[in-house]
């Protein structure tokens, strides 16, 4: 039986691309050890929720009310009250930052709070971080407000504000950041097996000059083509399979998507990412330059600009708009709605679209580019 | 009839870097033999490898047209690619596949049946001589062993047609002789046609043809014989000078009607221009001529130096300026690992000498220098260089040593002055004294003219005197030299080692590494190198003597290399 020689010349080149895969170890690492690392590095390492944050309360002149207002913030679980009889003491602790904020009840505090007048409160947030001291000023806010309204019904004098909002939170009802940062990573580690890997290993062949010897084969662009991204192909979504095991079971982030829906938008988007990787390398011929291009072109921004961390709504309108080319935006909406709502179609299909888009453009110019030529 | 194999009409092909553009091939037209192999002999930068991916369609021709067996090789080029072998200078092995992978893959590749594959396999292996390593890892071949293996991979299926691009540059004598022994059973066996470039002008001798090609055009082409044969008569061995023979050369070299005067172990090798006498002006009673056969390099040379100038050579000083041992090393040893880069090197290198490391790639060559510029701290032993203990004053011996390495180390983006200036800064010389050093430098290598131009710019042979005059600014005792040569044509290679006689003679100690055996000659002494280990120590003429068998009583540096290879195995 002879077999035909375009079959013969694939199988040789998924054969050579599977062995050299199972013997570097550097992409077997990139495969399966970093999408391990971050998961555990942003499942158990990185929250976005702030608690137990350190906060002075400085009480100039101890009372009975003093005493219930700091039994408010030792109840709460976002604070860690440290106590300070003086305002200096206080400023020195926020100096030194050995707190992040401070809380100033005045000498006559007790007094002006029985006398039925004012009774202000100063607070102090430190600002070098601007986010927490927002999350901050609002805890604080919170915890002084229900405690006020405690000492009211104690009391039983009228509050002065009647209306109470009632929040319900959906999708995420214990706004745990893991839940979003998680199948938001299942996007950075697709981009490093499709892109950052595809692009190395394909500049790779054109510094050893192995493709080189190569194009003087009968062997079709089509087959070299072929040939590298099958088997990367596999790896990408070996890794993604990974993650998802790791998502669901170790770090119990809810599944409410079918896993047909998720298996087809991974593939939209790895080839996408491999088409990247392919064009960036066929661009470069040049393993430094592929890797610093990849990262700079597919890895950062699919950390920084897909959503995973930062709200696309809440950023500047161009960066908005620069957003719309980045592969992993459409991705992470994908996988967010996925994980934590549902088959939502309205939000899957225009998106897909958006990645389907994506990959046979990048694909289609990388296959363009790609001559067997060394002009 | 058979279809002629290759065919090149008036072929011109041009780069563009930047604003400039690079002439490659201007003008090329030749024709292969069928059944024979062809030699394209140039230097680095002649057009050799340019061609060479023409023919394979690799690029496409600005204007001319290439066809190589009958078809035409840029239009049908898939059609030419199932046809032919092609070797590429740096043939990309997959290094972390076997042999026995590489192999397969390439006979995936070539379409060659699965019932064809165990008889080829068999041929190819016990052709190169890599039956035993067929699981090996092809990153753990030598640097022989991989062109073989190379050379295999385009042979799965049997071509008509085979190029080969620079097979033997780099790999040591013994692999080189069994390379050229593989071509020769290609040809006699299997009647390949076959392209072969290489910048060793010895090799053309065993081409049944020769193409010369210089500067992107053709010189001449023909049997090598054609090269030589009209120097018959013409060339000389010169011996007897009573003031050594590194002088002798100079002041022939100078002598109107020389077309060449290299150093060839004890004797001076002359070519003389047609018509002249050699011993009508010989006005020193005991120096002898004797005739010896003209060689293709003599004709190469001859043909060069037609209609180029002159090359104004330094002047030698009258006194030397050393005396003693310049450097003294015992048991200096360099690991990588498991892996022994240089084991127990232990040489004495005399003042004023020029001193060479003849070796293939990973001989050891290239860590033994940076182990004695004080840049790589030994493993093992001891070494003094200028008198100063490594080991306890790097910095001290690295002020009195002038270093030019392989690669051109100096900044191509500023111009020749600048980067005198800044190398004489760097190696503190200030006010007076440095402009001094520069303009000394400008004048001396003939660099003034181009001073102001960015010497990434600059011709090769140009860069080269420029970063040896960087390396001289601070007038070192010791000059070390790691392959300065390797890329220029022969013309410039002769000047290059004019300065380097000169500057021995007034005193320096110049180190050399070189895997030419031509340059080897020029050397006071050599140390041969395999596999970090010294094979031999001594002058040309004694390690020549040294291998002389019954069988070979006068071989050359090559087969003398050989010898000791194999008699160290």
């Amino acid at each position: 039986m002879r077999t035909r020689p375009r079959t013969l010349r694939l199988r040789g080149l998924l054969r050579k691309e599977s062995l050299q895969i199972l013997r570097d170890p550097s992409s077997l690492a990139i495969a399966f050890v970093l999408p391990v690392f971050l998961l555990l590095l942003f499942g158990y390492g990185v929250s976005l929720d702030s608690k137990h944050v350190p906060i002075g309360l400085v009480i100039e002149q101890p009372s009975a009310e003093a005493a219930s207002f700091v039994g408010a913030f030792r109840q709460s679980v976002y604070f860690v009250p440290r106590l300070y009889p003086s305002l200096q003491d206080g400023r020195a602790a926020l100096r030194n930052h050995d707190v992040n904020g401070i809380v100033v009840l005045d000498g006559d505090f007790a007094q002006r709070l029985k006398g039925d007048r004012d009774a202000p409160i100063q607070v102090v947030v430190s600002g070098t971080d601007a986010n927490s001291a927002r999350l901050l000023e609002g805890y604080v806010q919170g915890v002084w407000s229900s405690w006020l309204q405690r000492e009211a019904q104690a009391r039983r004098i009228p509050l002065p504000v009647a209306v109470e909002p009632v929040i319900r939170i959906w999708f995420n009802p214990e706004l745990a950041s893991r839940n979003y940062l998680v199948p938001g990573l299942l996007v950075v580690n697709m981009t490093l097996v499709g892109a950052l890997l595809t692009a190395l290993v394909f500049a790779r062949e054109w510094e050893r000059g192995t493709l080189e010897a190569l194009m003087v084969t009968p062997v079709t662009i089509e087959e070299i083509l072929i040939g590298k991204l099958l088997p990367y192909f596999v790896l990408g979504m070996g890794g993604m399979v990974l993650s998802v095991i790791m998502a669901l079971f170790l770090f119990e982030v809810p599944m409410r998507g079918s896993f047909w829906v998720l298996a087809v938008c991974s593939t939209l988007f790895l080839l996408a990412a491999l088409g990247m990787g392919l064009l960036i390398s066929i661009v470069t011929r040049n393993q430094f330059v592929a890797g610093m291009i990849a990262i700079l072109a597919t890895f950062l921004p699919a950390f920084l600009l897909s959503g995973f961390l930062f709200d696309i709504g809440s950023m500047p309108p161009l960066v908005q708009a620069i957003t719309h080319i980045v592969a992993a935006r459409y991705f992470v909406a994908i996988l967010q709605s996925l994980f934590l709502a549902g088959d939502i179609w309205t939000l899957i299909l225009p998106n897909a679209a958006a990645l389907a888009l994506m990959a046979a453009f990048f694909l289609g110019l990388s296959r363009r580019l790609l001559r067997k030529r060394l002009e | 009839m058979p279809v002629c194999p290759l065919r090149a009409l008036d072929v011109h092909k041009s780069f563009s870097a930047g604003a400039r553009s690079l002439c490659a091939l201007d003008g090329v037209s030749l024709e292969l033999r069928p059944g024979v192999v062809t030699g394209l002999i140039g230097p680095d930068g002649a057009g050799k490898t340019t061609f060479m991916r023409l023919a394979a369609g690799l690029l496409v021709p600005d204007a001319g047209r290439i066809q190589v067996l009958g078809l035409d090789a840029s239009a049908d080029s898939l059609a030419v690619q199932s046809r032919i072998g092609y070797m590429p200078q740096r043939f990309g092995l997959y290094e972390d596949l076997s042999v026995r992978e590489n192999l397969d893959l390439y006979a995936d590749l070539q379409g060659v049946s699965v019932a064809e594959r165990p008889a080829r396999h068999e041929r190819l292996m016990e052709m190169t001589g890599l039956g035993p390593f067929g699981t090996r890892l092809a990153g753990q071949l030598s640097g022989g062993m991989k062109q073989k293996l190379g050379l295999a991979c385009t042979l799965v299926n049997p071509p008509h047609l085979l190029l080969l691009d620079e097979p033997t540059v780099g790999v040591d004598p013994v692999s080189r002789r069994e390379l050229w022994a593989i071509v020769d059973r290609l040809v006699a066996e299997e009647g390949m046609s076959l392209l072969l470039s290489t910048a060793y002008l010895d090799e053309a001798q065993r081409c049944a043809d020769v193409v010369l090609i210089h500067q992107g055009r053709v010189i001449d082409q023909g049997p090598p014989a054609r090269f030589s044969a009209p120097l018959r008569g013409r060339t000389f061995h010169v011996t007897g000078a009573p003031d050594g023979r590194r002088r002798l050369q100079a002041r022939l070299a100078a002598r109107p009607g020389v077309l060449d005067a290299v150093l060839q172990g004890d004797a001076v090798r002359v070519v003389m221009a047609e018509g002249i006498q050699p011993a009508a002006d010989a006005s020193e009673e005991s120096v002898r001529w004797e005739p010896v056969e003209p060689r293709f390099a003599d004709g190469f040379v001859a043909l060069l130096s037609q209609g180029r100038d002159r090359i104004a050579l330094p002047e030698i000083a009258a006194v030397s300026r050393a005396s003693g041992d310049a450097i003294v090393t015992e048991g200096l040893t360099r690991r990588f690992g498991d892996f022994v880069a240089v084991d127990r090197l232990s040489v004495a290198v005399h003042a004023g000498e020029v001193f060479g490391l003849l070796g293939a790639n990973g001989a050891g060559k290239t860590t033994t220098f940076r182990m004695l510029c004080g840049l790589l701290p030994p493993s093992e032993g001891r070494a003094r260089v200028a008198g100063v203990d490594l080991r306890h004053a790097p910095a001290e011996a690295r002020a009195r040593i002038g270093y030019m390495s392989q690669r051109f180390s100096l900044y191509t983006n500023l111009s020749a002055t600048q980067n005198l200036d800044f190398f004489a800064r760097a190696y503190g010389l200030r006010g007076a004294r440095a402009r001094d050093r520069v303009a000394w430098a400008l004048d001396a290598f003939g660099l003034a003219q181009l001073a102001g131009a960015e010497s990434g710019s600059l011709p090769l042979g140009y860069k080269q005197r420029l970063a040896m005059a960087a390396a001289l600014m601070h007038e070192p005792d010791i000059l070390f030299l790691d392959e300065p040569t390797s890329g220029v044509d022969p013309l410039a290679r002769r000047e290059f080692w004019s300065r380097i006689n000169a500057l021995a003679e007034g005193g320096v100690t110049v180190l050399v590494t070189t895997h030419f055996m031509e340059e080897a000659e020029y050397c006071d002494r050599l140390a041969v190198m395999a596999a970090g280990e010294v094979l031999a120590l001594g002058t040309p003429a004694e390690i020549k003597a040294r291998a002389a068998t019954p069988e070979v009583p006068r071989p050359d540096l090559e087969q003398a290399f050989i010898t000791l290879i194999e008699a160290h195995a």
